[in-house]
């Protein structure tokens, strides 16, 4: 029996064995330490999402690296761990091409789940765009590499019964990425690459066919974190009636209009909106130009072409504050996903080896009425300044209108993860 | 990292080198071969195969030619002298040309900062070339004349030794001086020996070496290891190579000495592949000791000791150069720094207790038992006692290695170095921090500015921002790759940098690149990483107008280049009508 030993979490009174890893330890104690790559059975521990970070009489560590010893005061819960937990979070979400609304771990994702919980909108990084691919060559597992975030489970712990490591890391520095052998993959049996699957953090390792296993509603995380709200601390709302109107403008930029169908989802609460707000320029009032100054510009979609750029230039020079509706918006979204190609790849693809008429050979529509397509999709905040983001694919319309009103009239609001959450 | 190792399995990367020295390159059927003998999954071979540069997966000719990338390299004429070399060979960078003869890379500093641009060409040094040198070369080589005959001597370029008897390293050397002295001291009054001269591990780190060697030999093992780590990648750094060239045999006695006072019956050196030409020198150091009496054999020693001496060559990899790194590649793995949940000394090599010295202080150590605590101490600064190796290049005239006294000036060494018109030096490399020639009367000592090894000068002609660029570009490629902060967070900041290089940069660009660079700085798994962005925030910090400078604020727009993002699509328009 190891000996007991005191500390401190966040001046909180802990007791664990001491040596005890300190997330395990923290989670006796009734403090969730988030982490991506740490797994209790593997010692040492791996260390690579670092997003488990905390101090230790004062200084950084990951906390999957400490230990627990007597008197230790730890730090976790304050807003400059907080804020670096995030950042490491974000970072995931920049470096590789996570899709969540088209991935099949949506809902029991724990890099997802830990977006919802520490609050991410969107990541204050560029998103890198890196060409990767999806492996499926395996016999019974597809390796979605978009999805990786090389937290190293799967190299630790997939083993075949014969004692192989099925996965390894390949190259090094920014093109490091994670391999599987096939000769040993195909020794695993059903249940063990199931095994795999749950052990990745992300939706990086599928097995074929069983995917999906719950439905919507009930898998890991709609359950855990189902009363999970954001709220703004403001206080009172002010009586929306009587007030002057309020001008907005909307337009959906390389977009599907799905936000906008999202806007207009609020049903019989659109008569209370219009009563205290006028709509210039949008497709809703199919007002073309911008004919008066407006409080808030709703822009949906990136930016695809040179008329998106010219039109989102417009929203920020027309209007007061702009909001980026949904993920294309914010950057890139489903479009982006043309990001990892070259364009002259997608144009080959959708008017050279496409054409039907042979006679005229390879044409790329191109017109001085037409817009001219940009390189890649481009986020709004690439192009201009953004002023609030509301994320999901599309945002749920109580969302949409609960920020609008905020913003508005400094109306306060709550939102609960059903409304928030965007898988 | 477990604690049980096929002892085979650390024979990998020299079973990659056979097969990559044998034809260029290492094949898939090599890969199999590799795992079937070692019994291990193919993808872990290859996976190692991968880390390390030096070996390639597809051919890669009959003469490699690597190129350094290094920003001195850069200053003093890289891309004429790759403009060059495509020209000459006909391939193209980052291949091998259509007749299969010459494949062109890049690599990270190969220590030859001194005598750039230089290159290596089956690991045979090139320095100063030239363009007109490049085409003679290359025709030399398709006519069939050999390497050895056409590679350069690496000269040492040693400027500068403290006056006086103030050297420590390169002063008289007689072999066995140090070793004579064991027959009277025991393991621990030649730890105490270290202790009372206060000496520091000259790789960067400045862990007091006595501590390293006393925790090391109280842990208990059924072997302990002694590890050189002789891997100096650090851009600019060359003076080990210099250690290793002019006085191998010193090097070997610290070898014996350290191995001694912690118990090891083995020691190792860690060689980077870049040095392999000094590979016979060293040989044939160790070759003169087994003949001496003092390795292979019980050495004359107060207390009964055994010990020897082998060499492994590195790959291609800057981050073995940190100590858990070079000690799991030393093992036959990826050459991943590990998380310090233990030290080297408790759990090392084999899982056995492992002292890690770089080349330089294991030389300093024999010195301190040949000439005395005293005399060691008599030296330099009170936090610092003794003499360091600086390697000094850059914009000066005398580019090379100057032994000081710690506590000289930065004034004092830009004038011995014939610094011309200086603007900064980068102290300690890339990792390291950046001081303006005006803070002349800093003091390179424990007590100011320390320094690990690399001193390079830039002048004021040169781009600041074209230097860190340089920085982030070689992080992000020698990056392990194992965590998020270091691998991501470089390539995302050489994006910001691009931005502030276009001119796209606003004023909240350049704090954001302040902030991210600090989260390396926190969130990173290892010392490497953790140093990563250490220079350009302390750029930043250093000059901050000339940044200022290079960010444009224009209402809410952000920086964008339309005509640029059109390029691609105008391109494909115009091929096709």
């Amino acid at each position: 029996m190891k000996k007991i030993v005191n500390f401190t979490i966040d001046g909180k009174p802990c007791q664990a064995p001491e040596g005890e890893n300190l997330v395990k330890a923290a989670a006796a104690n009734g403090i969730k330490i988030p982490s991506l790559c740490y797994y209790e059975h593997i010692d040492p521990p791996l260390g690579t999402c670092r997003v488990c970070m905390v101090k230790v009489d004062k200084k950084a560590f990951a906390a999957c690296t400490i230990k627990a010893k007597e008197g230790m005061q730890v730090e976790f819960n304050v807003p400059e761990l907080n804020d670096a937990r995030k950042a490491m979070v974000e970072m995931m979400f920049a470096e590789g091409n996570h899709f969540c609304p088209a991935c099949e771990k949506s809902g029991d994702c724990d890099l997802q789940g830990l977006g919802y919980r520490l609050g991410v909108t969107i990541s204050r990084f560029p998103h890198l765009f890196l060409n990767r691919f999806i492996d499926y060559r395996p016999k019974r597992i597809v390796v979605e590499h978009n999805r990786c975030i090389l937290c190293r489970r799967c190299v630790e712990e997939v083993n075949t019964k014969d004692g192989f490591p099925v996965f390894s890391f390949l190259n090094r520095g920014a093109s490091t990425e994670v391999r599987v052998d096939y000769d040993q993959e195909a020794k695993l049996d059903e249940e063990e690459a199931i095994k795999a699957m749950h052990l990745c953090p992300t939706g990086a390792i599928l097995v074929r066919g069983k995917t999906q296993p719950r439905p919507r509603g009930e898998r890991k995380y709609d359950l855990q974190d189902a009363g999970q709200t954001v709220s703004t601390p403001k206080a009172g709302m002010a009586p929306l009636k009587g007030q002057p109107k309020k001008v907005i403008a909307t337009t959906s930029l390389a977009g599907c209009f799905g936000c906008h169908m999202s806007l207009l989802d609020i049903d019989e609460e659109l008569m209370d909106v219009i009563e205290v707000v006028d709509i210039s320029k949008s497709p809703l009032t199919d007002i073309k130009k911008f004919n008066r100054r407006c409080d808030v510009g709703l822009i949906e979609g990136g930016c695809c072409n040179d008329e998106n750029v010219e039109v989102l230039k417009a929203f920020r020079a027309n209007c007061d504050i702009l909001v980026a509706v949904g993920e294309c918006a914010i950057w890139g979204g489903l479009p982006a996903m043309r990001n990892f190609v070259p364009l002259e790849e997608c144009l080959n693809e959708a008017y050279g080896h496409a054409t039907s008429d042979l006679e005229q050979g390879k044409v790329i529509p191109h017109h001085e009425d037409l817009p001219e397509l940009l390189d890649r999709v481009y986020g709004c905040n690439e192009i201009v300044e953004i002023d609030y983001y509301i994320p999901g694919c599309p945002p749920d319309a109580s969302h949409i209108w609960k920020v609008l009103k905020n913003i508005l009239f400094g109306a306060d609001y709550s939102i609960i993860k059903s409304e928030f959450k965007y898988d | 990292m477990t604690t049980t190792h096929h002892s085979e399995k650390t024979l990998l990367l020299n079973l990659l080198w056979a097969c990559q020295d044998a034809k260029g390159f290492i094949s898939n059927q090599d890969i199999f071969d590799i795992a079937a003998k070692l019994d291990v999954s193919a993808i872990e071979v290859e996976g190692v195969c991968t880390f390390y540069h030096f070996f390639h997966r597809k051919p890669a000719g009959k003469y490699i030619i690597y190129l350094n990338n290094s920003i001195l390299s850069e200053l003093k004429g890289y891309s004429a002298i790759r403009k060059a070399l495509e020209q000459a060979t006909g391939g193209h960078w980052g291949g091998v040309d259509s007749t299969g003869q010459f494949g062109l890379f890049d690599t990270s500093c190969i220590g030859l900062s001194d005598q750039e641009p230089a290159m290596l060409i089956n690991f045979y040094p090139f320095v100063k070339v030239t363009p007109e040198r490049v085409f003679q070369l290359i025709s030399a080589l398709r006519a069939g004349a050999s390497l050895a005959e056409l590679a350069d001597t690496v000269e040492d370029h040693l400027r500068y030794v403290p006056p006086g008897d103030r050297a420590i390293f390169f002063r008289d050397f007689a072999p066995g001086r140090a070793l004579q002295r064991l027959t009277t001291l025991s393991p621990q009054q030649v730890i105490d020996e270290i202790r009372e001269a206060h000496l520091l591990g000259m790789g960067g780190a400045f862990f007091p070496t006595a501590d390293k060697w006393q925790i090391c030999r109280n842990n208990p093992g059924e072997q302990h290891y002694l590890v050189c780590n002789a891997d100096e990648g650090e851009p600019g750094t060359f003076k080990d190579r210099v250690l290793m060239n002019r006085l191998p045999e010193l090097l070997i006695e610290g070898m014996i000495v350290g191995g001694y006072a912690i118990g090891a019956a083995e020691g190792i050196i860690y060689l980077r592949a870049e040095y392999r030409y000094l590979l016979p020198r060293l040989e044939a150091a160790i070759a003169t000791y087994k003949q001496l009496g003092w390795l292979g054999q019980p050495t004359p020693a107060k207390e009964s000791f055994t010990f020897d001496i082998r060499i492994q060559m590195g790959a291609g990899a800057y981050v073995c150069g940190e100590e858990t790194a070079l000690l799991d590649s030393l093992m036959g793995k990826r050459g991943e720094p590990w998380p310090k949940v233990f030290f080297p000394v408790e759990r090392g090599y084999l899982g056995q207790p492992t002292s890690v010295n770089n080349v330089e202080t294991l030389c300093a150590a024999a010195r301190i038992i040949e000439l005395g605590a005293n005399k060691f101490r008599s030296l330099g600064t009170p936090g610092s006692p003794g003499t360091k190796l600086l390697s000094v290049a850059g914009d000066c005239r005398f580019p090379g290695i100057y032994e000081i006294e710690w506590g000289m000036t930065v004034g004092e060494l830009l004038g011995f170095c014939g610094a011309e018109d200086p603007y900064f030096i980068q102290v300690s490399g890339p990792s390291g921090i950046c001081v303006p020639a005006a803070e002349q009367s800093r003091c390179i000592c424990h007590e100011d500015l320390l320094c690990g090894g690399s001193v390079m000068v830039f002048n004021t002609q040169r781009d600041l921002l074209q230097v860190m660029i340089n920085f982030t570009e070689f992080f992000k490629k020698e990056s392990c790759g194992v965590c998020t902060p270091c691998r991501a967070g470089n390539f995302i900041l050489g994006r910001k940098l691009d931005l502030l290089k276009r001119g796209l940069a606003r004023p909240a660009d350049l704090e954001e690149i302040r902030q991210w660079g600090q989260l390396l700085g926190v969130a990173s798994r290892c010392g490497l990483g953790k140093a990563s962005a250490h220079a350009l925030i302390n750029a930043m910090q250093k000059f901050p107008a000339y940044f200022q400078q290079r960010v444009r604020a224009k209402g809410r727009e952000k920086g964008f280049d339309l005509d640029r993002a059109l390029g691609d699509y105008r391109e494909a328009v115009e091929q096709t009508s």
